[in-house]
């Protein structure tokens, strides 16, 4: 494998209920964030990010504050987001923020940028969504150029042109590693290579199989836009608890009532148990399970995908803080070495974890 | 028409290649075009599919059966209606306002989006379906016929010629079609409809509309 195994944890700052059930505020729920983060860095965990949501199940909109938070209390995890929703937000700004994040850190800072699911910000910021495709294109490419450092010279229809602009703070070190969040479409896998972004792919739902050629294409891609190969990422939801059983239990009240909202919004049907007994399975795209079960299901799709990099998104709106904690110290204390063990063994893996 | 051999399937998206996945599987000869130059799409099907053919929209449409119209709902507005004239074309878009944004033509309660879509491709014959399972779960839901495990894909028209074509494609691509009779009654499909989203057995899948139909006919 080219690229060491980095293994990460996600949260798109899901509001936290407290230990009997009661949602508790905004701020307590950010400030939860902060502890979690401090934690990960404690139990082994090599990245921690956070996805910027504008609602009131994921109150995470200044996702670089908390980060900057969190980088004060630590001092080896790597801090970014997941993702920075880029096509409603201000390059410019978005680069000021993470290159003084890099510098708060100590050069620790990365930016996964991407849509997500999220779409709140568009009206919030006065964009329209049929624009997304233009905005998106327009301001990677302004990103790109802003992290090569130097005075920046750029035009476009999205935002006021820039004339050999002093961009600062000046990155101290070269470029913060910089990712793009896809969610399945391999036009996006090219399009991150034209920009010699690194690779995030979203696996939300479905088979993760199915996403076996885009780390393929993503070679070819880069080879023919003559740039160095990049690291590949998976990032999927998932809850590690003790047992199979009580990870499931847990996780499955929340995720329905998530879905149920989404699904009055979306007009989608609501998942039903066989669904969710699916994506739970070694086939599915739900990291749901016991330390082991967790490390296989990770293993297997690190190996089918060529990816060398995991990133959890753990939470799920309601979870207790607690609850949080403990997948946090079992996926840091048990999954990620585990996983690392697998890898390096070559295991095969078992039956139970064989993916198509 | 004699059983459909060429598929041209239109988007390159997260849809559209899998669209073209399924249809290769089912022994379909599978064209696959974007917007612009298929020579960027190219690179992508030789990984990703290399049984599929990446070409210019127009010589993609000139030689299939059949297209499938697989761009976002509200890209089509400003699609090129001349380019299927005389076409069989399955509409398995979606108009989903929340994540893509309002489109005006689209927003009228009295027409099912793929009447709206009939309309602006006077020439061509329109057959909604393949929409409501999500892209995501269309390779693992695939079943063979008369596996207790396999799912149901309506298959709404107003031709019933084509609607039948249409049908004997769903068939192959490894589903129970369900035929709704008309493109009005299509609109159980849509977001929001009974089956958007879900995977259903053909009983469950008829249960669940066949009451919304007779309700709005």
């Amino acid at each position: 494998m080219q690229f060491p195994l980095v293994f990460g944890l996600n949260t798109f700052g899901d509001r936290t209920n407290d230990l009997d059930d009661r949602p508790l505020s905004h701020a307590q729920s950010i400030r939860n964030v902060v502890e979690e983060g401090v934690l990960a860095e404690q139990v082994g965990v090599d990245y921690f990010g956070i996805g910027e949501h504008h609602t009131d199940d994921f109150p995470m909109p200044a996702a670089d504050v908390v980060l900057a938070a969190i980088a004060a209390r630590t001092s080896r995890i790597h801090v970014g987001s997941a993702v920075t929703v880029l096509s409603s937000d201000d390059p410019v700004r978005v680069f000021q923020r993470f290159s003084t994040l890099n510098a708060i850190s100590n050069g620790r800072a990365e930016v996964i940028l991407g849509r997500g699911s999220s779409i709140d910000s568009f009206p919030l910021f006065g964009y329209d969504l049929a624009d997304y495709e233009e905005l998106f294109e327009e301001k990677l490419n302004l990103f790109a150029e802003l992290l090569k450092g130097g005075p920046v010279t750029w035009e476009g229809n999205t935002r006021a042109s820039l004339t050999n602009q002093d961009v600062v703070p000046h990155l101290e070190s070269g470029p913060f590693p910089t990712w793009v969040g896809v969610g399945g479409s391999p036009q996006s896998v090219v399009r991150a290579a034209r920009y010699g972004f690194a690779l995030m792919l979203a696996i939300i739902g479905g088979s993760p199989a199915r996403f076996k050629p885009f780390s393929q294409l993503f070679g070819l891609a880069l080879a023919k836009f003559e740039r160095a190969p990049l690291p590949v990422g998976v990032h999927s939801p998932g809850h590690v608890a003790e047992t199979d059983e009580q990870a499931r239990e847990e996780f499955w009240p929340r995720y329905l009532d998530m879905f149920t909202k989404l699904s009055k919004v979306r007009g989608f049907a609501i998942p039903t148990r066989d669904y969710y007994v699916f994506e739970v399975g070694p086939r599915g795209a739900l990291f749901v399970g016991s330390p082991e079960t967790v490390a296989q299901k990770i293993a297997a799709n690190l190996t089918v995908l060529g990816a060398n990099r995991f990133d959890l998104k753990y939470g799920m709106g309601g979870l207790a803080h607690e609850t949080l904690m403990q997948n946090i110290e079992l996926y840091g204390s048990q999954v990620i070495p585990r996983v690392r063990e697998l890898m390096a063994e070559s295991i095969e893996p078992t039956p139970h974890a064989a993916i198509g | 028409m004699t059983t459909p051999g060429r598929l041209a399937v239109l988007g390159a998206g997260h849809v559209g290649p899998v669209f073209a996945r399924l249809a290769v599987d089912a022994g379909m000869k599978v064209a696959i075009a974007a917007s612009g130059d298929p020579e960027d799409l190219a690179l992508m099907m030789q990984v990703v599919l290399p049984e599929a053919e990446a070409r210019w929209a127009a010589d993609a449409v000139a030689d299939a059966d059949v297209v499938v119209m697989a761009i976002p709902l509200h890209d089509f507005t400003g699609f090129d209606p001349g380019l299927l004239a005389g076409k069989v074309v399955i509409d398995a878009m979606n108009y989903w306002a929340p994540a893509d944004g309002v489109v005006e033509m689209l927003q009228d309660p009295r027409f099912s989006t793929s009447e709206v879509v009939q309309r602006r491709l006077a020439g061509s014959t329109v057959v909604k379906s393949l929409n409501h399972i999500g892209y995501q779960d269309l390779v693992e839901a695939r079943r063979p016929a008369g596996s207790p495990e396999r799912r149901a894909v309506g298959v709404a028209g107003d031709d019933c010629e084509a609607a039948q074509v249409v049908a004997g494609i769903v068939e192959r691509f490894g589903f129970d079609p369900v035929p709704l009779g008309s493109l009005k009654a299509g609109r159980v499909l849509e977001p929001g409809g009974p089956v958007f989203g879900a995977l259903l057995s053909q009983a469950d899948f008829e249960q669940a509309v066949l009451s919304r139909v007779a309700a709005e006919a």
